[in-house]
């Protein structure tokens, strides 16, 4: 009867709407099902942050290697404190490594590059990143350039 | 009055109201056993409130309605709905279900209240089309059906149970002479032959006159009068006999209650 | 003085009104949803409806959401090309649609497709004493007839709007890399850089969640409790499109206020 082509109709939809999903995921979201098992926190303080917000990436070298998770005020050294995971697999980031925030074009997004330093030791959970660099600031690019321009 | 040794239903001092309006005050009402029982009035006095009420569709404000001493307004809905396997009830539009066959529509309810094998209620089922002559039409959709075969359908699934009581809900309505005719003859028939107690609600006074054993007369939210067709005949009641004859006005007014007509009139005038 | 008391007594009788009719939709929600499931029954009755809310709303929304990305994708080609940065064309069709076009309009057009058949369907129903008689048999109507009703709209809006999103991410790229020549890998990793998936892509699932569940309440709502004459189903019918709407409106301000608006 009719309750065949009813059943292969809702079959289809199912299918369409798990399709989609997959889509989504896959493609639009480039979500990594492959997803890095576990990660370590480490910490780095900034003079400013500028645009850096939770959930930005940290990359090495311009390859991903883990995400901010959480940006506070260290209410001693009054500097920013930011919280990242970086996955567990990558073991070889040294305790004088160096993280700066930097800007993806002119006007993207702001994310963390670490380069790493020549210690044999390694960095692993809790350690805090010592060499840091803040954030461009463009008023703070223009005022030194204007200052600049005065003195000479 | 040997009508009421043995009666199915014995409604004692029902109350219901609708609103502000009473539709039933302080009425009592008891349907004889195997008999035609007809339910007449004037439209607009809740004659169908009433197979509602019987149904347990509905709650009354107070009174009881005895089905076989079960206090229906007081059942729980498992016990209510072990009573309503013994009802069958047919409604003003038939109310078949339109996206079922024929066939489903009547085997509906047996598949509902029964666990029988699929070719049992298959036989049921053409055995009760069968009896309202519909047989060969098991297979088409209601909306390809007349109005007078949808309520024939409606009665085959009314009495697929073989209940004890079937109600009709103004079963005449709307129907042409041949339709009517087929109608009156098979609740009669079906009446007869299954012995079950039917309860018809209407106010078709030629028609129902013709099969009803028993007669209650409905207006003003109580019984105006009862009796077998006979003695309905003679009931000198004005109100009794302008239902009876149909005589546009009497103590039910033609004219909807309003104004003096002149000053009425005159205001326009103003 | 009495034009004030009338004017206090019409606010509550209103206030009344409304708190009763929010209580009947309630009872009836309620009661759909405890119904005792009897897997062998329910389940051909969950298909069928099914079909009927979910597949025949496939068209009209595959159609819309074809045409509302390829639109995003001109209007933002020309906006973004001014600043150089067209290769966010991607970017910006795809996080519109998942966050907020694809639940919001989805769940419009639903309510216009899906809700107002049903409420009419229901009406009539009830008109034609089908609820009664279904009752009389000794089957409540809330689960035979409201209870899949209500599922098959709760299941098939959120795929609904997912297929939407799909669709109009293709129409987006369709437009600004096929036809406007964006570089297709730069459309595509900008997209992915700034979707993610559980902020994004499950945050626009649960909002088509919520407004599958708000419109098909209305809508079934409504058919139950409408008037059983032919104008009384007619208004319930303009009642589900316009309340449903208005409604999906709120929720969604609301909802968007509490995923993305840092609150």
């Amino acid at each position: 009867m009719r309750i065949r082509g009813v059943e292969l109709g809702v079959g289809i939809f199912m299918l369409a709407g798990a399709i989609a999903l997959a889509v989504l995921a896959l493609n639009v979201s480039g979500l990594n099902l492959s997803k890095q098992e576990g990660s370590y926190k480490v910490y780095a303080l900034f003079e400013n942050i500028g645009g850096l917000t939770p959930r930005s990436k940290v990359t090495m070298s311009g390859v991903t290697i883990g995400q901010v998770t959480s940006i506070t005020l260290d209410s001693d050294q009054l500097m920013a404190r930011v919280e990242m995971e970086i996955y567990k697999d990558i073991d070889y980031l040294s305790v004088d490594s160096s993280a700066s925030i930097l800007t993806a074009g002119l006007l993207g997004e702001k994310y963390i590059g670490v380069t790493t330093g020549a210690d044999d030791e390694m960095l692993s959970e809790g350690d805090y990143i010592e060499d840091t660099q803040s954030a461009l600031v463009l008023e703070e690019l223009v005022g030194k350039f204007l200052f600049n321009q005065a003195t000479e | 009055m040997d009508f009421f040794d043995d009666t199915i239903i014995d409604i004692q001092q029902l109350t219901f109201s609708r609103g502000e309006r009473v539709i039933y005050n302080n009425v009592d009402i008891k349907i004889p056993r195997g008999k035609i029982t007809a339910i007449m009035g004037p439209s607009g006095t809740g004659k169908t409130t009433l197979l509602k009420l019987i149904g347990g569709q509905i709650k009354p404000d107070s009174g009881s309605i005895l089905l076989d001493g079960d206090d229906i307004p007081r059942l729980g809905r498992k016990q209510l709905f072990n009573v309503r396997e013994k009802m069958g009830m047919l409604f003003q539009s038939g109310a078949l279900f339109t996206d079922m066959t024929v066939f489903e529509n009547v085997a509906f309810p047996i598949r509902i209240h029964t666990d029988l094998p699929d070719d049992m209620i298959r036989d049921v089922v053409l055995m009760k089309l069968q009896a309202v002559g519909l047989r060969g039409a098991s297979r088409l959709m209601p909306s390809e059906l007349s109005g007078g075969m949808a309520r024939r359908v409606a009665l085959a699934r009314a009495i697929a149970l073989d209940p004890q009581l079937v109600m009709y809900d103004e079963p005449f309505t709307g129907q042409d002479p041949i339709a009517m005719g087929v109608l009156v003859n098979l609740i009669k028939r079906l009446n007869n032959a299954l012995g079950h107690t039917s309860i018809i609600v209407s106010h078709d006074i030629q028609e129902t006159l013709g099969i009803a054993d028993y007669i209650y007369l409905i207006a003003d939210s109580k019984v105006i009068a009862q009796g077998t067709p006979e003695e309905l005949k003679h009931v000198v009641s004005s109100q009794v006999r302008q239902f009876m004859e149909g005589l546009p006005d009497g103590p039910v007014p033609f004219h909807f209650p309003a104004d003096d007509y002149y000053t009425d009139l005159m205001k326009g005038h103003g | 003085m009495k034009a004030l008391i009338d004017w206090v007594q019409g606010i509550g009788s209103d206030t009344l009104h409304r708190l009763s009719a929010l209580g009947r939709a309630g009872l009836i929600l309620a009661q759909a949803l405890i119904a005792r499931p009897t897997p062998a029954q329910s389940f051909p009755l969950l298909i069928r409806q099914l079909y009927f809310v979910g597949v025949l709303s496939l068209i009209i929304i595959v159609v819309s959401g074809l045409f509302i990305g390829m639109v995003l994708g001109l209007q933002g080609y020309t906006i973004l090309v001014d600043y150089g940065s067209e290769q966010a064309v991607g970017q910006m069709v795809a996080l519109s649609l998942v966050r907020e076009l694809a639940p919001v309009v989805t769940a419009l057009l639903f309510a216009g497709r899906a809700g107002s058949a049903l409420t009419a369907e229901i009406g009539l129903m009830k008109a034609t004493e089908q609820l009664s008689s279904m009752e009389m048999i000794g089957v409540d109507p809330l689960r035979r007839i409201i209870a899949p009703r209500f599922w098959a709209g709760f299941i098939s809006l959120p795929i609904l709007a997912m297929i939407f999103s799909a669709v109009g991410i293709w129409g987006g790229m369709l437009v600004g890399v096929d036809w406007l020549g964006i570089y297709e890998g730069s459309f595509w990793a900008n997209m992915q850089n700034s979707v993610d998936f559980f902020d994004d892509v499950v945050n626009g699932l649960i909002k088509a969640q919520v407004f599958g569940l708000v419109v098909t309440w209305i809508a079934v709502y409504q058919g139950y409790d409408s008037v059983p004459t032919s104008e009384g189903i007619s208004q319930a019918t303009t009642k589900t499109v316009v309340y449903s709407s208005l409604a999906v409106l709120g929720v969604d301000f609301i909802l968007t206020a509490l995923m993305f608006g840092d609150l």
